[in-house]
């Protein structure tokens, strides 16, 4: 089980409280995440990655392990503990406008 | 006793304020989407419970929310603008080309008659209609590629299209505004466009008589007499009697004729409500006084109204689409401030009270005229 956790944001506008836990099919990529995400939420789309070019929005980041991951390919493996469940995958709004 | 529900959307969250019809006693719900830039809600002519919002976030990009229950609750529908073929350029800031791109829905305009029917007005400048409820979206392409859509360029707040006009008499005919291109009009419901700016005159562009390229910050129309507009540029006060095919300066003795709202009373087509603005530098009202100049005369004539309005260290702003009235009797006026408040009047402007004083920013106001 992937544990993410959203901005307060997004969870507002998916109505979702806490960290999401999800099943992702294949390797644990900040790809297959997010089409998790998308999925089970679609009020979601668009809101973390283009719809069409499927790009990062430039004010979003993604941390994991104390680690910056933004600007690693969508389909690089996340760390183990991540894909084992021990550490959350953060997704957040980048620290801007003071 | 007919009600009133006011839909004022801010830089941070949307609030829905209802009152009977004195309109003296207000409920006040919100923030809804806390947080968001709210561009514009507005309700369906057709439907008043159904309502839809436009909600932005420099963050987290676009999302429009619906209401069928007059903004109780709220779902999130879709909020994919996608240009349709080759995106093309525009002419930028700097004077070179550069592709539109989408950056947000700054006017949703529900159909007069299919609660389903929206359409939306988006930067950069291009025109997109729903057909079902707002779960999908297609761009109305003949504008955005109209021959003169290369030298359309953005105004301070971005290239957007920010006023649609629907003729409730001529099925159809659609006018749009641009900041900065101008006036178009479409008579095929969206699929074809013509430039309506003949007697504009913007002299902060090399030919201040170009068919395209003007500031125009807002058009309105009164329903019972559709070929008449009014219109409030960068600079001046507008008026056609032809359907936009041109244009006279009805400024008269305005203080100034800068500004951004321009509307029209709901029972008397001759009467137009401005919030004239210092200029173009300063962005806040003139001598420090909040007045709403209302002609009765479709023109020229001005009057000051200001019971009730601060006349003393006032600096705020009223943007374009912050300002509506309502269709009661007597009619109803309503406009939002960049300081946060909300004004009404229930005596076509004679007199007004605030709704709330300490809103966020206030973007778009509008009012629906409950049974």
């Amino acid at each position: 089980m992937i544990r993410v956790v959203l901005p307060a944001h997004l969870r507002t506008l998916a109505r979702v409280e806490g960290e999401l836990k999800l099943e992702v099919d294949g390797p644990v990529t900040q790809r297959s995440i997010l089409d998790a995400i998308e999925a089970r939420y679609p009020m979601l789309r668009g809101t973390i990655r283009d719809q069409d070019t499927r790009q990062r929005r430039a004010f979003v980041r993604f941390f994991a392990c104390e680690q910056d991951l933004s600007q690693e390919s969508p389909d690089d493996p996340l760390p183990e503990a991540v894909a084992a469940g021990a550490e959350p995958f953060l997704i957040v709004g980048a620290m801007a406008g003071g | 006793m007919s009600r009133v529900r006011v839909l004022v959307g801010t830089r941070k969250g949307a609030f829905v304020m209802t009152a009977d019809g004195k309109r003296q006693s207000w409920d006040v719900s919100g923030p809804h989407f806390g947080g968001w830039e709210i561009y514009h809600l507005k309700g369906s002519p057709a439907d008043p419970n159904r309502i839809y919002a436009s909600q932005s976030s420099s963050w987290f990009g676009q999302v429009i929310q619906r209401s069928s229950d007059g903004g109780k609750t709220w779902e999130a529908v879709g909020n994919k603008f996608a240009y349709e073929g080759a995106v093309g350029n525009h002419l930028w800031y700097d004077g070179t080309q550069r592709p539109f791109e989408f950056a947000r829905v700054w006017h949703l305009e529900p159909s007069l008659n299919d609660p389903d029917t929206v359409y939306a007005g988006i930067q950069d400048a291009a025109m997109f209609r729903t057909t079902d409820g707002g779960q999908s979206w297609r761009e109305l392409t003949g504008l955005r590629t109209h021959p003169s859509a290369s030298a359309w360029q953005p105004g301070a707040g971005g290239m957007c299209l920010h006023t649609i006009l629907l003729d409730p008499s001529h099925p159809g005919r659609i006018y749009i505004a641009i900041s900065a291109a101008g006036v178009f009009r479409s008579d095929d419901g969206g699929q074809t466009w013509r430039p309506m700016n003949r007697g504009l005159v913007s002299e902060q562009i090399p030919n201040p008589t170009a068919e395209v390229g003007h500031c125009v910050h807002r058009i309105a129309m009164h329903p019972s007499r559709p070929n008449v507009l009014f219109m409030q540029k960068h600079w001046d006060v507008m008026r056609s009697d032809d359907a936009g095919e041109s244009w006279k300066d009805v400024g008269g003795n305005l203080p100034t004729d800068f500004g951004f709202p321009i509307d029209v009373h709901a029972h008397e087509p001759d009467t137009v409500y401005v919030v004239p603005i210092k200029s173009d530098s300063e962005h806040y009202l003139p001598d420090g006084k909040l007045r709403v100049y209302r002609s009765r005369t479709g023109g020229h004539e001005w009057e000051a109204l200001t019971k009730g309005l601060p006349q003393s260290h006032c600096y705020v702003n009223v943007l374009r689409d912050a300002m509506a009235v309502d269709a009661l009797e007597p009619g109803g006026v309503y406009f939002g401030t960049t300081g946060g408040q909300v004004y009404a009047s229930a005596d076509a402007g004679d007199s007004w009270a605030p709704i709330v004083r300490d809103l966020p920013s206030v973007v778009s106001v509008e009012v629906q005229t409950l049974p």
